[in-house]
């Protein structure tokens, strides 16, 4: 299924960031919106800045029209406030994109275990991101780090335990 | 360098000024002219020159005396020049600061730069000739009659001019005021300092304002058409105060002329807003104008331009600008107030600044 494109995104002036306040702000949100879906649909969890400035999220090639580095730092820091972002160096050239929060995850990989009456077993990580039986899960290919924080938020709340085992970590679900 | 005649350095009706450029020496032929370094400028109609200290020191000559010109490279040492080649003396031609020469052209030395784009804009008058189109009054002879080139002394333009004359005559403040905005500045400076002056002294409570102050001050209220000014606080409101405003209105309105034409007086409403005043002239499609407030006009304005560029689904200031026949400056303005109010937004590119209405 090709992505779906808001109609934002042929509009010129919604690549120029726009002066009146207003304005601006409604901008932003569709921005963070399109910038979340992109990266769910195509399945990416990190972002190079550079490369994502000349990508077809940011740079419409139809209309001429691309967001400048300037804007992009700010719809990245409009993310970053909501939680779905996390810069991985302070010269913000790297990012992690959390279009779905690691607690989201959590509770979906929960649903997966429990539904399969698989409560109590434990798991490898990449038994649960690559594993035969996870294909066509959500989490199917879920990056480490995105599937480790969610795991994480699921002990917090009781429900699973991270251990560490010869050849990298596991997990218990209760 | 004969060809010149002195001037009073004033354009005439429908002559507009195309550049000027400081730092000019004139050189008759090869040899340098009696004047001092000067401001050399080019207008639809002459070639003019003014001595930088001596103002009253200045000379003109029509275009049309122009043969051919070209330009002189610099060195070191060297100003550029334009070298300008003359047609030979008209018979009438009124007295200059030289009575001959045994040179028929003259040089510019541009020893500020600006030659390029001098040479350029010379290039533009000469091959436009705009003053075939317009030919402006020649100055009043001293000795000699009407002369061959005075042409249309009837008809629109001589009516304009009897116009002019007679603003002349009056009260010239008002009129000089409204013809030439660089005095109306340094008055309005002047009555700034006062006022601040005056708002000191009050502040500060030292003694009263002097007498000859306040005449000052009236005179400047008065020079500006403002008699005795009439305040809600000093008049009250209601029909007093409108008996009043329209009795200074009429005052107003009455002088620097016995009558006011209403060419003259549309005239005036029409700077209303480059005068930075608070009141428009709004005409409408059937010719009816009116005098509005401008924050009433600023309402309209933004309702318009919001139909045009949704009618249009973009426009640039420019092709605003064309739309409404205004000025490239005054619709752009027109346009960020839109933006400013939301009803626009905008699309910057490499291709230029673009407004769109605000689907956001």
């Amino acid at each position: 299924m090709s992505f779906e494109w808001p109609w934002q995104y042929n509009f010129p002036p919604f690549f120029t960031l726009q002066p009146n306040a207003d304005t601006r702000q409604k901008q932003l949100e569709a921005w963070c919106s399109l910038a979340l879906s992109y990266c769910r649909h195509h399945k990416l969890y990190t972002l190079d800045v550079m490369e994502a400035q000349e990508s077809p999220m940011f740079n419409n090639k139809k209309i001429e029209r691309k967001l400048s580095m300037e804007a992009i730092q700010i719809v990245f820091e409009e993310l970053r406030k909501k939680g779905n972002l996390e810069w991985l160096d302070k010269n913000k050239l790297r990012c992690l994109v959390m279009w779905r929060r690691p607690e989201e995850w959590g509770k979906l990989i929960y649903q997966w275990v429990s539904k399969n009456g698989m409560v109590n077993s434990v798991f490898t990580l990449y038994e649960l991101s690559n594993g035969d039986d996870t294909q066509g899960e959500e989490f199917h290919g879920l990056e480490e780090w995105m599937l480790l924080r969610s795991l994480q938020a699921l002990q917090t709340d009781g429900r699973a335990e991270i251990i560490s085992m010869d050849d990298g970590k596991g997990v218990k679900f209760f | 360098m004969d060809r010149f005649s002195w001037t009073n350095g004033l354009l005439e009706i429908n002559e507009t000024l195309v550049i000027q450029q400081r730092g000019v020496r004139l050189y008759d032929g090869d040899d340098k002219a009696k004047m001092d370094v000067g401001v050399a400028l080019l207008s639809t109609h002459r070639l003019i020159w003014r001595d930088n200290k001596n103002h009253e020191c200045c000379i003109a000559m029509p275009l049309s005396q122009i043969l051919f010109f070209e330009e002189q490279a610099g060195g070191i040492g060297k100003s550029a020049k334009i070298v300008i080649h003359l047609h030979p003396t008209p018979p009438n031609k009124e007295p200059g600061p030289y009575q001959q020469s045994k040179y028929s052209y003259i040089k510019l030395s541009f020893k500020e730069h600006g030659q390029i784009e001098f040479y350029r804009r010379l290039t533009e008058e000469m091959t436009k000739k705009r003053w075939e189109n317009t030919p402006v009054s020649q100055p009043i002879p001293t000795g000699t009659g009407l002369q061959a080139g005075r042409t249309r002394a009837v008809g629109i333009v001589g009516i304009e001019r009897k116009i002019e004359e007679k603003r002349k005559e009056t009260d010239k403040n008002i009129s000089e005021a409204f013809e030439d905005l660089s005095k109306l500045m340094v008055k309005a400076k002047e009555m700034v300092e006062l006022s601040k002056s005056i708002a000191n002294k009050i502040k500060e409570k030292q003694g009263d304002i002097t007498e000859d102050e306040t005449i000052r001050f009236k005179s400047y209220l008065l020079s500006m058409g403002i008699a005795d000014p009439v305040t809600r606080e000093t008049h009250g409101s209601g029909t007093h105060y409108h008996m009043q405003l329209a009795k200074q209105l009429g005052d107003m309105l009455q002088a620097p002329l016995e009558l006011l034409s209403p060419e003259d007086l549309v005239n005036a409403c029409k700077m209303f807003e480059s005068l930075k005043l608070p009141l428009r002239l709004r005409v409408f499609d059937s010719g009816v104008m009116v005098v509005q407030l401008q924050s009433h006009s600023e309402e309209e304005m933004i309702a318009s331009a919001l139909d045009n560029v949704s009618d249009k689904g973009s426009l640039t200031a420019e092709e605003f600008a064309k739309l409404l026949g205004l000025s490239v400056l005054l619709s752009k303005e027109r346009l960020l107030l839109a933006e400013k109010m939301g009803h626009l937004c905008r699309d910057d590119s490499v291709e230029g600044l673009r407004f769109y209405p605000n689907l956001f």
